[in-house]
């Protein structure tokens, strides 16, 4: 075997795949699309199907979104002692051909996980909310998790596997 | 942005924006409700020609002004929808109660 063809494949065996961001930005609307692209920027040097890129761009909306408008929502502005000006924390990591996104809010918290994420169910009919954020986060994604306690803030962990880079792992 | 709504014969014609998230639905429900009372229309179509990313926003804005066209006896289209967004509107049983057309 070459000698250029040996370096690759040793190269090949020994990485793993190793990736972290952290980014956070003001709990305003105009930035959903900000977290949008943002994470399908970091995730791109996987070549994500532009089907994979479309799920993940609708879950990290769906999470950035609830941060924003029930995290930071009127009541919990309204009661808030603090000056410092609400943010969302969104980090992603990649491990091999997983992608996971942690979106996070020091907002009010969830009283009822299990009912938040029930589909359909929302605290805000008003606003014209559907009820299907959790839903389509689940949908789209491999994995889901929701931590949060009432004024402690909520995080919300999803994971989704990537097909492709199997594929060039095979060449070996 | 005002040109992306028009009133022909008795239908509010929405152009919808390419991405559709919360933050763009909140002016297009707020809008679409003023034509609705304004000018009386009676049914709303909501044109995704553009679109090329939706969440579950813009089903709340579909569903939001169906609750209202319906109430007056009119009814809600989606046109020109791209596969992934007829998909989404599907998923969520939006062709029971609008008509969805390619």
């Amino acid at each position: 075997m070459e000698t250029g063809q040996k370096i690759e494949n040793e190269m090949r065996k020994n990485t793993v795949l190793q990736n972290e961001m952290r980014l956070s930005f003001d709990a305003v609307s105009v930035n959903e699309a900000f977290a949008r692209i943002a994470v399908a920027a970091f995730v791109s040097p996987l070549n994500p199907t532009i089907e994979e890129i479309s799920d993940i761009k609708t879950a990290v909306s769906e999470a950035v979104t609830n941060a924003i408008i029930h995290g930071y929502d009127e009541e919990f502005l309204r009661n808030s002692k603090t000056n410092e000006k609400n943010q969302v924390y969104l980090h992603c990591k990649i491990i091999d051909d997983v992608l996971q996104v942690e979106v996070q809010d020091k907002g009010k918290g969830i009283e009822d996980i299990d009912q938040a994420m029930e589909p359909l169910f929302t605290t805000k009919p008003e606003m014209d909310r559907s009820g299907m954020g959790f839903a389509f986060m689940e949908a789209f994604m491999d994995d889901l998790e929701v931590i949060s306690l009432p004024f402690q803030g909520t995080v919300v962990r999803m994971k989704k596997k990537l097909g492709t880079i199997s594929w060039i792992r095979h060449e070996e | 942005m005002e040109e992306n709504f028009k009133v022909i014969d008795n239908y509010l014609m929405v152009k919808m924006p390419e991405e559709v998230d919360h933050h763009k639905s909140v002016y297009i429900s707020k809008m679409a409700d003023e034509y609705i009372m304004k000018e009386g229309v009676g049914n709303v179509v909501f044109d995704f020609e553009g679109t090329r990313f939706m969440d579950s926003s813009g089903i709340g804005v579909i569903i939001g002004r169906y609750k209202k066209i319906s109430y007056f006896g009119g009814k809600v289209f989606a046109i020109n929808t791209d596969t992934r967004i007829k998909r989404t509107l599907m998923i969520c049983g939006l062709h029971k109660v609008i008509e969805i057309m390619e």
